[in-house]
């Protein structure tokens, strides 16, 4: 689980991303050793040019060599490759794969954009106030969600973390964030399952590794809402 | 053969789609490669059915697979769904890694080469010269995963195949009714070549809409998508 390990399985990422986190929470469950090469902020390393050539994005994974980009794409390759090893986090029911992948769609498209406008994005203070009711208007579907997938047990994965849970989980270092900052998401009124969920995630050993501190996060999105203020202006 | 599987095959397979929607195509495809036996229901997109909102509240768009009462949206979850519930052809590859490139192309089409195609059609001016040059950089970033292969799947059509239906035969009939020539042999004959091998694909040929009738909808409904940017498939 540390910065050096198996020089077979590389990963590329950042501290603060969520989606090379979906990859570290992965490479944890399945128990794989990896070497985690950091990238500086504002530069791209010639790794990471040279491996992810068509979106130099953040995560890549590169195992014996070859390079698989995409947090999603990258979990589900980690849980095929490694199939006998650790905690299984596809569901074996094709049709609760279905589910667990709508739900992750869902979660890029729908639930992360408004999240984005709501912390950085917003131009105004009334966008930001319907960026951030929109966020819990998704968290609100993800609760019910939750509710119908977990059938009582812990996770959207059932008794252990499975694909949704590190889809979704990814963000709670930023939700936990943006709420220090004085936005309102999750709630035990509203979505009383999915702050349950939330602690059980957060105490899990395997995300516990590598989640973010959430003041540096917090620091760290003002950071980011005035360099995206100054590159777009408010509007009146 | 065990009692689930069997189950599953009795089980009644809808699809509730929309014939001139690619995105409705892929669904479609998939079935028939799996020959699978499942009946059509076509959705008129104006006045969407009770059985759409119902299997699909969330965003209430085709194409919808109702396997059993189990419905699974999302047309390349669809693909996958098909996949693996029903047996026989293999529409993902096998090994791990390249699966992981199957999903990474499939995704390439959605995210890039679609939406930089549609917008060359429907803007104009600066706007849409910006436009023509990111497709034409998608498209030859694409082309190159066909080099040495019939398909994007090898010597039989795959997921990246079916993601791409939209390549091999709408962008065709858009780039008519837009009048511009973006997609052509000269410039991408690989690419050309695959969009004509894919259309003769016996499972693909089913599925298509008359060509004449896809450009008559396209162009009676020009003005309202230049105007909104948004497709409209019926």
């Amino acid at each position: 689980m540390a910065a050096s390990g198996n020089p077979e399985v590389k990963l590329l990422g950042i501290w603060f991303s969520p989606f090379v986190l979906r990859a570290r929470i992965a490479l944890n469950l399945k128990e794989v050793q990896y070497e985690f090469l950091e990238e500086q902020l504002g530069t791209k390393s010639e790794l990471l040019l040279e491996s992810n050539p068509v979106y130099k994005k953040m995560p890549v994974l590169i195992h014996d060599g070859k390079p698989v980009c995409e947090s999603l794409i990258i979990v589900q390759y980690i849980d095929e490759v490694w199939a006998g090893s650790g905690t299984t986090l596809m569901p074996t029911d094709a049709y609760e794969r279905a589910i667990h992948r709508f739900w992750t769609v869902y979660v890029d498209d729908k639930l992360y954009s408004s999240f984005l406008d709501s912390i950085m994005r917003y131009r105004t203070d009334e966008a930001k106030a319907e960026a951030e009711e929109q966020t819990v208007a998704a968290l609100q579907l993800l609760e019910e969600a939750f509710d119908k997938i977990s059938k009582g047990k812990p996770f959207f994965g059932g008794d252990t973390i499975g694909y949704l849970d590190i889809a979704l989980g990814c963000f709670l270092g930023w939700i936990r964030a943006a709420e220090i900052n004085g936005l309102k998401l999750l709630d035990h009124a509203r979505t009383p399952l999915l702050c349950a969920w939330a602690e059980k995630f957060y105490n899990n050993e395997a995300v516990r590794a590598v989640i973010p501190d959430t003041m540096k996060l917090a620091e760290f999105t003002k950071v980011l809402r005035s360099s995206y203020q100054n590159r777009v202006p408010p509007t009146k | 053969m065990p009692q689930e599987r069997e189950k599953q095959m009795e089980e009644t397979v809808k699809l509730l789609g929309t014939k001139g929607s690619p995105l409705s195509h892929r669904a479609e495809v998939a079935l028939r490669l799996k020959e699978v036996k499942f009946e059509f229901l076509n959705e008129d997109l104006a006045h969407k059915s009770d059985m759409l909102l119902r299997y699909n509240p969330i965003h209430k768009k085709v194409p919808v697979l109702v396997h059993g009462e189990k419905p699974i949206a999302e047309s390349l979850i669809v693909i996958e769904y098909v996949d693996e519930a029903f047996e026989g052809y293999n529409i993902l590859p096998r090994d791990p890694y390249e699966r992981a490139m199957a999903r990474f192309w499939a995704r390439f089409i959605d995210e890039k080469v679609i939406p930089a195609f549609w917008m060359s059609c429907w803007t104009d001016g600066e706007t849409q010269k910006g436009f023509i040059a990111q497709s034409k950089e998608t498209l030859t970033t694409l082309q190159r995963q066909l080099e040495g292969k019939r398909f994007f799947g090898g010597d039989s059509i795959g997921l990246v195949d079916l993601a791409g239906c939209m390549i091999a035969f709408w962008f065709a009939v858009l780039q008519e009714v837009a009048g511009i020539n973006l997609l052509n042999e000269e410039d991408y004959p690989v690419l050309c070549r695959w969009a004509e091998d894919y259309c003769r694909v016996g499972a693909v040929s089913e599925s298509l809409l008359d060509r004449n009738l896809l450009v008559a909808h396209f162009a009676s409904k020009k003005e309202r998508i230049f105007a909104t940017k948004a497709p409209v498939y019926d």
